[in-house]
């Protein structure tokens, strides 16, 4: 570890930090509906949108009216992406004359990036056409990561509103989420990215000579636009294979520092909208200390262990860290910091191969997704998905103050505490579940590339990425078959609706409790203890689920590093 | 709490009759009402039935012993709750005595004539005359004539209470005695759902149900045990992946001890416990729902007289106007006031005889005239001078017009005076002349005022109930320390009170005794009806005082709070200990597929099959060692909640994380010491 390694994440960390109530304040005013100096130009295209689609923004909408607007707005979108891929072949926009998709390719790609996953299961540059690209894929870069905003929206409605019926209106939402903030923030992001040497051209190949005089094809697209909201919007998926590692994608340490920002940047702002939403922005603070401490603990362990290396290698005479996998330009802090950003937030954008990184390196990432994105998370997934777990903690340390536990004025009862249990329970269900069949039957087993606990560790990842939504793979698994891109596919889909459903009912029946004022006799939700006492709850709670599968896997993967056998 | 007898947990009349009722409780009818106590018992059965049949390698001794502890852990929940019900009954069959074989009078049509029943063929309307001497025999109303009744037997105060038709003391309970006069009582319930037979009924358990948020919690508990059902369930996948396979009994074992067998056994217990204690208190509570809105209350209404201040007003001051002396208005006082036994007529009489060293004796002929509602004055006539004495607008209103301008004026000054200093002025006049106020001061009880004070830090506004004019309230209220207060008070106001608040999202609690109490009852959140109180006030409460004393209402509400601070203590508990659990299975269950597993071993367990069973053993007997702590309450002490919950996390929570590491490694050593594996 060096002094510029720390300098990196203490910088990082501390840019966030002031990030947070600036666009907070933002997502607020969103949040209310009120208008914003954008409105002046954007105002018309809204109102346009609402006009076209026969839309009535003031309309409120209950729960389950939004969940019904929100499921079948996404299952039109997943049916149109499925369409368009596996018609590229003879549409427009395919300069390299890339043909259709596989069925099974093309349902796992569609839920992938409906869901917010973008889960890979296909080279970028080598299957999808720039219309695919632009059309099927980028547009769900847009929509998925304001879908997960407003569904965050929706819930902060149930903690704010007292004895209402309604949670917001998906459409306002969802229109005004885009237009206001994603697209804006994506324009200038993307001439930013094209300044830094960030390709934006829809010729398919350009021809360019090389220093030593031989002619080179270099594959371009329209890369710029899709790296912003890929990163902004928590989606993670590359136009190239090799994601922001590649040079395309991520030219520079400052367009990597500033991808990692603008992955946690709605994330981390969206804890302060909250705050705001229920009347006090220390609520909000204290949920961001919580995901803040997990964060740098998890950014530690990770920058610890691939600064130490591999003690096989070091006997060879390979001293230093761990570079496999890693892009020179970037090295190991910035390789890890991304690495635990990444996890942390949904996004599954990589600098660096996950595969390649010691086994306690890749734990944390593993871990960061098993505890379900709440470390930041997804745009308004890693809240709303903090909140389920808040929910959990206040009903169980709540009750001894010695009242019925109530959580920002709200009292939960057994129907919250159902509901979020439920949707807590998703996680472990898939994940362990379809790893357990994976590493049973034939099909299965016939994905990972490496022996032992490290080939175990490729099929845990691959599942625990796509229930958590996150879409970075650990590499190393052949994922393109029928069997993982159907079984993916459904743990996508599962892993991000049915835990949205639920959440979504909590909203709801939150909207309609009465309001329990704060007293010196409430469980106070701002302190230290507060803090501490959530991060406990996240660490046991996903400890003690996941404990058995890391220590096949991972664990037993360095322990066995240690004894100098390598998998 | 220290009225609270408090009785052994462990004597031979309760337990046995607990254990032989923790086996009666494995019917699995009976069991499945507690899911993670059902699915222990389903593990075990399952166990048991492999002990036979299963061939997996492991010696039959380890598996006995797994089998039996684990068919101890589903005893000793059943034992909690047969003990914690136990406890309830022995508490029933107390009040129960009371009731047995009592027979009625009940009157034929004439009203004159009657039958011997016994009290069970009584019907509602029935009218049964009860006589000196003896029990009366259901609960209802007088319908006729006054008397004295014993109500000892439910209060536990032997002082006679007046019993009289009509009015806020008509209502009579089953099991009471009359001790003097006889009454006519109209039947008001069934018989076998009398007001004792209902809160007998709750209190041995037989009608209890879950409470709102004991329903919440086992959800919780049913989650996790979801969770974990499926985190091991997985295990025999990825071993198989490493090229092995694990024994089913060790995956039972690692099921059971993570689970939330500890706060799932003693779940009914704490609810069970709490009820009791409420009980011993001499307070009974309708729903268990009661006592957990207890916890939650926010605003207390607390009436001012006798649970402020004492009872009585005690005169303490003569305050002459209009050219009167002080010994002429302590004479006229005195002579108003001898034939007043009120405590406040008693003080005055008092006051003057020390005060002017008066030795009036009421003269011969005098003419009383007794207190009315109406004219609220009271007085004497001794020929033809007339005394009076009552609230000062009130006589002012009865010699209207009788001149003295500046006499009035100078009374009325006099009667701010005394009411801004928190007393109660009564006006004197005689024959329509002004003499002046006589200051009844209300004492504030000792020690009220620190009592206020911890409310406060707790998070609880107290409101003072009071009649008295803003004025007066005002200054006892200052005086006391409360909150807020509400002069002039009427039946109307406090429900409006009452309402305001909890459109505020408030929970509220109060106490009230009269018929016109019983709307403000009803609506309040908690509502502690005095059991001398009327049969209105006392169906419109949730719970009811035997004891009829106001002060408990405070209580009640720590009791509250600590039912809910036991519940929360305990799962936080049961949840931190999975924690060390798991470093003792895990690596002994692993360890024959990686070696590398075995640094996960950080207790050092002597080998895997005795990490396995110290940590199934401790999870077993951390449920009866967890008893006394359930039936007992955590310890609680009023405080605000943030250092509450400091406290009660680093003694559950983190206490919860340590103490199994500790415990299980000594387990370990008696385990590896016997050679048992």
């Amino acid at each position: 570890m060096t002094f510029q390694g720390w300098f990196l994440i203490l910088a990082f960390f501390g840019v966030l930090l002031a990030l947070a109530k600036p666009v907070g304040l933002w997502l607020f005013t969103l949040y209310e509906g009120r208008r914003t100096p954008l409105h002046l130009v954007l105002g018309p295209v809204e109102r346009g949108f609402y006009g076209l689609a026969g839309v009535d923004p003031a309309q409120e909408q209950g729960w389950r009216r939004y969940a019904l607007h929100m499921l079948l707005f996404n299952v039109a979108l997943m049916a149109f992406t499925y369409a368009v891929l596996r018609l590229q072949g003879v549409l427009p926009g395919n300069p390299q004359g890339l043909a259709g998709l596989s069925p099974h390719l093309a349902f796992n790609t569609a839920i992938s990036f409906t869901t917010n996953t973008n889960w890979q299961s296909y080279g970028g540059e080598s299957t999808m056409s720039n219309l695919s690209q632009m059309l099927g894929l980028t547009i769900h870069n847009f929509l998925s990561a304001a879908t997960g905003i407003a569904l965050a929206f929706a819930l902060f409605r149930g903690f704010a509103r007292r004895e209402a019926g309604t949670v917001g209106n998906f459409w306002a939402d969802v229109t005004r989420i885009t237009l206001y903030l994603l697209l804006p923030v994506c324009i200038a992001y993307a001439i930013f990215l094209i300044a830094s040497g960030v390709p934006q051209a829809l010729a398919g190949v350009g021809n360019v000579e090389t220093l030593e005089g031989a002619r080179q094809s270099l594959l371009l697209g329209p890369v710029a636009s899709q790296e912003a909201i890929k990163m902004l919007g928590t989606n993670g998926g590359g136009f190239f294979n090799a994601n922001s590692a590649h040079p395309f994608e991520n030219p520079t340490a400052l367009t990597n520092f500033v991808q990692m920002l603008s992955i946690f940047v709605v994330g981390v702002g969206l804890t302060w909208t909250f705050g705001k939403a229920v009347g006090n922005t220390r609520q909000g603070w204290a949920i961001l200390s919580a995901m803040m401490i997990l964060f740098l603990v998890g950014t530690g362990v990770s920058y610890w262990a691939e600064a130490a290396g591999n003690p096989v290698l070091h006997q060879f005479g390979v001293a230093g860290g761990n570079m496999e996998g890693k892009e020179v330009r970037f090295g190991i802090a910035a390789s890890a910091l991304f690495s635990v950003v990444t996890t942390a937030a949904s996004c599954g954008a990589v600098n660096a191969m996950h595969d390649s990184f010691t086994a306690l390196g890749g734990l944390v990432p593993l871990f960061n997704m098993q505890l379900g994105e709440v470390v930041i998370g997804g745009v308004g997934a890693g809240i709303y998905g903090f909140l389920l777990f808040a929910i959990l903690a206040v009903f169980v340390a709540g009750l001894m103050v010695g009242r019925t536990p109530e959580y920002v004025g709200k009292k939960i009862e057994s129907r919250e505490v159902k509901l979020a249990v439920l949707a807590i329970a998703v996680l472990p269900l898939m994940i362990l579940g379809l790893t357990a069949l994976s590493s049973v039957l034939q099909q299965g087993l016939a994905g990972p590339l490496n022996k032992g606990p490290h080939g175990f560790s490729e099929i845990l990842y691959a599942f625990t990425s796509a229930v958590a939504n996150n879409g970075s793979a650990f590499a190393g698994l052949t994922a393109n078959t029928p069997y993982y891109n159907g079984l993916l596919g459904v743990a996508m889909w599962v892993g991000r609706f049915f835990i949205i459903v639920p959440t979504l009912a909590i909203a709801g029946s939150l909207a309609a409790k009465k309001y329990t004022p704060e007293s010196a006799g409430s469980f106070p939700t701002t302190g230290g203890l507060w803090v501490g006492l959530l991060v406990g709850i996240i660490l046991i709670l996903g400890g003690l689920t996941f404990l058995p599968s890391l220590a096949l896997g991972p664990i037993a993967d360095h322990l066995s590093m240690i004894r100098g056998q390598l998998f | 709490m220290a009225k609270t007898a408090t009785k052994s947990l462990f004597t031979a009349d309760l337990v046995v009759p607990a254990i032989k009722a923790s086996f009666v409780k494995l019917n699995p009818a009976e069991l499945v009402r507690n899911p993670v106590m059902f699915v222990t018992a389903a593990v075990a059965a399952l166990m048991t039935v492999l002990l036979v049949i299963g061939h997996d390698g492991l010696s039959i001794g380890f598996k006995l012993q797994l089998v039996v502890w684990l068919w101890l852990t589903v005893l000793f929940g059943t034992f909690a709750e047969a003990l914690a019900e136990g406890r309830g009954k022995a508490q029933a069959a107390s009040l129960r005595a009371t009731k047995a074989e009592l027979t009625a009078k009940r009157l034929k049509g004439d009203g004159r004539q009657y039958d011997d029943v016994p009290a069970s063929q009584l019907k509602v309307g029935d009218i049964v005359l009860v006589e000196t001497g003896d029990l009366i025999p259901s609960d209802g109303e007088v319908a006729s004539g006054v008397a004295s009744v014993n109500e000892a037997a439910i209060t536990g105060e032997s002082a006679p209470v007046i019993r009289e038709a009509g009015g806020d003391r008509s209502a009579v309970t089953a099991g009471t005695r009359v001790i003097s006069d006889e009454i006519r009582v109209r039947v008001t319930v069934e018989p076998g759902k009398g007001f004792l037979d209902r809160m007998i009924a709750l209190v041995e358990g037989a009608e209890r149900q879950k409470t709102p948020n004991e329903i919440a919690l086992t959800l919780l508990l049913v989650g996790l045990t979801i969770i974990f059902l499926i985190a091991v369930g997985t295990i025999p996948g990825f071993a198989s992946y490493a090229g092995g396979s694990i024994p089913v009994a060790i995956m039972a074992a690692l099921l059971i001890t993570l689970i939330p067998t500890t706060i799932a056994a003693l779940l009914s217990a704490i609810g069970i416990a709490g009820m009791d204690r409420l009980v011993r208190f001499n307070v009974l509570a309708k729903s268990g729902r009661a006592v957990e809105a207890a916890g939650d209350v926010d605003v207390l209404l607390l009436d001012k007289t006798g649970t402020i201040t004492v009872g009585d007003r005690q005169a303490s001051e003569f305050r002459a106007v209009g050219g009167a002396s002080e010994a002429e208005l302590a004479e006229a006082a005195l002579l108003a006031s001898l034939a007043d036994e009120t405590p406040e007529g008693r003080s005055v009489v008092v006051l003057a005889r020390e005060r002017f060293d008066l030795n009036r004796v009421m003269p011969e002929g005098a003419e009383v005239i007794p207190f009315t509602a109406q004219t609220r004055v009271s007085g004497v006539r001794t020929g033809d001078t007339l005394i009076q004495k009552g609230a000062v607008d009130s006589i002012l209103r009865a010699n209207a017009g009788s001149g003295e301008a500046a006499a009035a004026t100078e009374l009325r000054r006099i009667t701010d005076e005394i009411a801004r200093a928190g007393g109660t002025p009564l006006a004197v006049a005689r024959d329509g002349r002004l003499l002046g106020a006589i200051f009844l001061k209300d004492v504030v009880k000792a020690g009220i005022r620190e009592r206020f004070g911890e409310l406060r830090t707790m998070g609880i506004r107290t409101v003072m109930i009071t009649g008295d004019n803003p004025l007066t309230a005002a200054a006892i209220a200052a005086e006391a320390g409360v909150d807020d207060f509400l002069a002039q008070a009427t039946p109307e106001d406090k429900l409006e009170l009452i309402r305001k608040e909890q459109a505020g999202g408030k929970l509220v609690a109060m106490c009230g005794d009269g018929t016109n109490d019983a709307p403000a009852l009803a609506q309040a959140d908690v509502g502690v009806a005095m059991n001398t109180g009327t049969q209105a006030a006392r169906e419109a409460g949730n719970m009811v005082d035997l004891d009829s004393d106001p002060t408990k209402l405070i209580e009640v509400v720590g009791l509250g709070k600590q039912l809910l601070m036991t519940r929360g203590a305990l799962t936080t508990f049961s949840v931190a200990n999975d924690v060390a659990k798991y470093f003792a299975i895990i690596p002994a269950m692993f360890v024959t597929l990686y070696p590398g597993l075995g640094v996960l071993n950080v207790m050092g367990l002597g080998s895997p099959e005795s990490a396995i069973l110290s940590a199934i053993i401790f999870n077993a007997i951390i449920i009866p060692m967890l008893v006394p702590l359930a039936l007992k309450g955590v310890a609680y002490k009023p405080m605000a909640a943030g250092p509450l919950l400091a406290r009660n996390l680093a003694i559950y929570g983190l206490g919860g994380l340590v103490a199994p590491f500790i415990g299980i490694k000594i387990i370990d050593l008696v385990v590896g010491g016997l050679r048992l594996a």
